[in-house]
């Protein structure tokens, strides 16, 4: 009674995934499906670590019921790149920018950013800050990382 | 740490889960966006049995207009939904850039503005407006369907007039007086990801002369619930506002509020802020009117 089947796509991949109802799609991802490059952060919301998109919408990962992911799209991280050597325009940009210190905010950050660029392709620096407000980052103090969203803006044309 | 074993329930209609609720009472705990309850729950706060989400029951989360009622927003609207709706822009635009200070983006896509209410913080960012705006909650009960001025849902810190089997449906926002403007200013410790220490809505209309016809002015953080400043806004109903008037409308505000001394921030501050807020709040949505007339 306390556990269930879920059936959710992951970057484009049908899944099926026995969960407890007491686990977060954080814990699907991370632990059932093994797609780790979803970080747990603060796991209570506050950090953005731990962004996907789902349903086209940048979440916390860590707030969503397990059952609640029922049905739905994910993209983590590792949907954005093309295998593992191809990555995504987002990703080559916070490479080139120097947005990258030690990773662990990196996932969740770029997950933001795609958000962002999805609903407004030339955002203003406000609009960057503002996009990415939900992601902390102890290493680089912020400046390289809306470099990098904006370098990412300016890729797409 | 782990939340506790529970069985996560979903109910298909708001009699299911009003049932439920009882049925379950003090074991269970209404879910919708989670992003309050998830929380509290790893936290061991709570430890519900239950977890009755009601996002599965359908036509909830719409946003509607019309000529009569004015705007109605589905208690299960994400925050998101209300921030980017070009209908609550357009109407009611304090709304949509009140909502946009909850949180952060994550965190507007999944919580709903039922959520905000119902969970009742003294700073929850959207009641003042709503308040202001003279918004009524729409209560789905086991007796049927109830309205009430969502000046009086809240009762305290984290206490409303909600029975525990009993589920916010609804808001409805009349339509806006001739002549009217409304701004909601939030005072925190960061631009994003910050309860806020001191909120004021400020809504008022004007007569033609330039008067003002009515106004209410609503404060959030410096009491047990939002609190209208009603002597404040004795003070400036009928009058011409000049900036003597705002200033001493806006002392009596802060006179009126009972902020608390906490983490965030202290009562000397909150009092002092409250003053400011009201006086700049008055100011932006006399601007705003003026250019109506």
């Amino acid at each position: 009674m306390e556990n269930e089947t879920i059936r959710l796509t992951v970057n484009g991949e049908p899944f099926e995934a026995f969960v407890k109802h007491n686990s977060t799609l954080l814990d699907v991802l991370r632990n059932q499906l093994k797609l780790t490059g979803t970080k747990r952060g603060c796991d209570a919301g506050d950090c953005g670590a731990c962004t996907v998109i789902m349903d086209g919408r940048p979440v916390n990962a860590c707030l969503v019921l397990a059952l609640k992911a029922d049905g739905r799209e994910i993209t983590t991280i590792e949907g954005l790149s093309e295998g593992a050597t191809k990555l995504h325009p987002i990703q080559e940009a916070f490479v080139e920018q120097g947005a990258i210190q030690c990773g662990f905010c990196t996932p969740g950050m770029i997950m933001s950013a795609k958000a962002l660029l999805d609903r407004n392709a030339k955002p203003t620096d406000g609009e960057v800050r503002t996009g990415i407000a939900g992601n902390l980052c102890r290493c680089t103090g912020y400046v390289r990382i809306i470099e990098a969203v904006k370098a990412a803006a300016q890729k797409s044309g | 740490m782990r939340m506790r074993k529970f069985v996560h329930l979903k109910p298909k209609t708001l009699q299911e889960a009003s049932s439920l609720l009882s049925q379950y009472s003090g074991d269970a705990k209404m879910i919708a966006g989670g992003t309050e309850l998830v929380n509290r729950m790893k936290g061991r706060l709570i430890t519900p049995e239950y977890v009755i989400d009601i996002t599965y029951i359908p036509g909830l989360n719409k946003i509607a207009y019309d000529e009569k009622s004015g705007l109605t927003i589905g208690a299960l609207c994400p925050l998101s939904d209300i921030e980017f709706s070009a209908l609550v822009s357009k109407k009611h635009d304090a709304l949509a850039r009140a909502v946009h200070t909850i949180g952060s983006v994550q965190v507007r896509n999944l919580g709903t503005i039922g959520g905000n209410l119902c969970n009742a913080a003294p700073s929850a960012d959207s009641a003042p407006i709503l308040i202001g705006l003279d918004a009524r909650a729409m209560i789905f009960g086991p007796a049927g369907e109830r309205v009430i001025e969502l000046k009086h849902f809240f009762i305290g810190p984290g206490a409303t007039v909600l029975k525990s089997n009993e589920i916010l449906v609804g808001l409805e926002v009349p339509n806006p007086a001739p002549h009217s403007a409304a701004t909601y200013l939030k005072q925190s410790l960061r631009r994003a990801m910050g309860l806020a220490i001191v909120g004021v809505a400020v809504v008022l209309s004007l007569a033609p002369d330039g008067s003002i016809a009515d106004i209410r002015i609503v404060l959030g953080a410096v009491a047990p619930t939002p609190i209208r400043a009603v002597k404040a806004e004795a003070m400036v109903r009928g009058k011409k506002l000049d900036g003597k008037l705002i200033g001493q409308a806006a002392k009596v505000a802060s006179d009126e509020s009972e902020p608390i001394s906490d983490i965030r921030s202290s009562k000397e501050y909150r009092k002092d802020i409250v003053e400011v807020l009201t006086g700049r709040a008055i100011q932006q949505t006399l601007e705003q009117a003026l250019k109506t007339l």
